[in-house]
């Protein structure tokens, strides 16, 4: 489906991501985790033509995607970004905004086809009862199904999501998530999402890329990648890998400065009883 | 969705017919009034009657020019504020009226258009605006980038630069060429060449077309560039072809017209009220809207103390900064009880 080789992307100069060589099948639900700053972010706009690479190449279904014109690229490539604007847009308007690169050149109105796209697509997220309400009026979680509702009205190949759970509380998270992992599964879209929560990362994607100082330090299976000798290598923070008792994917702990001070005192003493006693 | 469109008809209609009345009633008063019934057995009677003169040589080329200049005053404002995602943005903001007047002042204090006939004051209205027009675009490309941000600020500055220099010329210029100035600076749709409305009315209707091959584009640069992109817009064409057709509409009306202000800035933002924010309704109905608008002003300009005759810019600036506010709060009163 997508295959990026030896890709250098930056922002004036400053190059961010260091040859950056992926593949993505078809039908994957791919992970990208990695710190704040690594070029997670970048990826995804590299992937989009926002940026333009400074080496390298990036090919959607073997077609270099520098080749092709903008709206075909938005007719296979879709994007739920972080940021979003339309305040002032009802619902069902944001949402036939999708429909934009299928339009012919000189159609000015929706077809009836257009419509009913962005009805299945609403209906799919659940979103349809929101129809009528402005973009400016909703929640978090629900803005955010309505910019996969968007998303799906596009009526892509690959799914690209940044950071699609940031800001929501845990039954969002989850709803969301599950969304996707229904499209990916029943639809059969690839699915590409840049995800902070590694424990969310482990439970829903069947393959990660984690990403250090724009360089991919591991790629596989999150049991393979979430290791804590890896995190604790990428990431420079203390952490402690269980597994999930019910879906048994490894899930990660965190521990505050205090506990391991407090830990490494006790540690400590025991040392120093043992020497002194 | 058929009720979307219905909506936009009716408004589309509402706006038509209001732009045909005021029309209409513009014809009709004036120093010398003419009530309506009269107006047909004029034109049937044609030409060589002080009244048809009246109609046809002093009020209709001001009635044309007036819709010409308000609606494309209008449909540049509707096009930089989709554009800049800033509600403040008007056509003036981009120094485009600064090197007009800038060029007329110039003209006027050389006496050049003693010289060479009165045509030469648009030109140079023209030849300042393309100027600064050009100035502002190229300073604000940054690696094949057009940069907004750099854009509106880059116009701003020039806007500056442009009226200070401006003072600079009335300072040192004669009383007689003072008067000049000023008048010009004020806006007035008193145009005696009829080969100069028809181009500026061609010009605003042949960009009105053109707009709408970017409606869409409109619609989704409203949420970013990079979400423009997402959805398949070339912005970077887009941005810059946008930026030329709202220039020219500006350019056009400042250099024949002067500076009318508050029209750019204010219709977009009241007709969006009424219509909402889709740009294939919004684009049209803003223009119906300044035209008319702008026609109503400067029949109030005539009327008010006739003979004697106002600024137009002066109405329009205290006419359309009274209504905005004025539906503001109106609206917000709505918007608080929802």
């Amino acid at each position: 489906m997508l295959e990026i080789r030896n890709l250098f992307c930056g922002y004036d100069s400053k190059i961010i991501l260091q040859d950056i060589n992926l593949r993505i099948e078809n039908g994957e639900l791919l992970g990208i985790i990695g710190p704040n700053g690594s070029g997670k972010t970048t990826l995804l706009r590299a992937i989009t033509r926002v940026l333009k690479p400074e080496r390298g190449m990036i090919l959607l279904e073997g077609k270099d995607i520098w080749q092709m014109g903008f709206r075909e690229l938005a007719k296979r490539i879709a994007v739920v970004p972080q940021s979003f604007g339309g305040g002032s847009m009802s619902i069902e308007e944001f949402v036939l905004l999708g429909r934009i690169p299928h339009f012919e050149r000189f159609q000015f109105l929706e077809t009836k086809k257009d419509l009913e796209i962005a009805k299945r697509s609403m209906s799919l997220t659940d979103t349809l009862k929101l129809k009528g309400q402005l973009m400016g009026e909703i929640s978090g979680g629900e803005r955010q199904l309505v910019l996969i509702a968007r998303a799906l009205a596009q009526e892509p190949k690959l799914l690209l999501l940044d950071e699609p759970t940031t800001h929501l509380d845990i039954a969002h998270q989850v709803k969301i998530l599950d969304l996707i992992k229904r499209l990916n599964r029943e639809f059969g879209l690839t699915v590409i999402m840049v995800l902070h929560d590694l424990n969310l990362a482990s439970e829903y994607c069947e393959r990660l890329v984690l990403i250090g100082e724009g360089r991919i330090h591991k790629s596989g299976r999150p049991e393979e990648v979430l290791n804590y000798q890896i995190i604790e290598d990428v990431y420079k923070t203390v952490v402690v890998v269980e597994k999930n008792p019910i879906s048994s994917k490894p899930y990660i702990l965190i521990v505050s400065e205090e506990e391991r001070q407090k830990k490494e005192k006790n540690e400590n003493k025991r040392i120093d009883s043992g020497l002194y006693r | 969705m058929n009720k979307k469109i219905t909506h936009w008809i009716f408004w589309i209609l509402v706006l038509g017919g209001i732009l045909l009345g005021i029309s209409v009633f513009s014809l009709c008063v004036g120093s010398v009034g003419i009530p309506i019934k009269k107006i047909i057995s004029i034109i049937l009677q044609g030409r060589g009657t002080t009244e048809y003169s009246i109609l046809f040589d002093i009020r209709l080329p001001r009635i044309i020019l007036g819709f010409a200049v308000g609606g494309a005053l209008s449909l540049a404002g509707v096009i930089l504020q989709g554009m800049f995602r800033n509600p403040l943005v008007e056509p003036y903001t981009l120094g485009i009226s600064g090197g007009a007047a800038l060029g007329v002042c110039l003209n006027i204090v050389l006496r050049l258009h003693r010289a060479f006939g009165i045509l030469t004051l648009p030109l140079f209205g023209f030849l300042g605006a393309a100027m600064v027009i050009l100035l502002v675009y190229s300073l604000s490309i940054r690696k094949g980038v057009l940069k907004i941000q750099g854009l509106l600020l880059t116009g701003v500055m020039l806007s500056f630069i442009s009226s200070s220099l401006i003072m600079l010329i009335m300072a040192i210029s004669r009383t007689e060429d003072l008067h000049g100035i000023v008048f010009w600076i004020m806006g007035s749709l008193e145009e005696p060449n009829w080969l100069l409305i028809k181009v500026v009315l061609l010009v605003s209707m042949f960009l009105l077309v053109i707009s709408y091959l970017f409606c869409f584009d409109l619609n989704a640069l409203s949420l970013g560039e990079e979400e423009a992109m997402h959805l398949g817009i070339n912005t970077e064409r887009t941005k810059r072809l946008l930026f030329i057709i709202a220039s020219l509409l500006t350019g056009f009306s400042v250099s024949v017209a002067g500076i009318i202000g508050f029209v750019g800035l204010i219709v977009p933002h009241f007709v969006r009220m009424f219509v909402g924010s889709d740009h294939r309704v919004l684009l049209i109905s803003s223009f119906l809207c300044g035209g008319s608008f702008l026609i109503f002003c400067d029949t109030l300009a005539r009327t008010i103390i006739a003979p004697m005759e106002l600024p137009v810019g002066v109405i329009t600036g205290i006419l359309g900064g009274c209504l905005f506010v004025y539906a503001l709060t109106k609206k917000q009163v709505v918007l608080g009880e929802k």
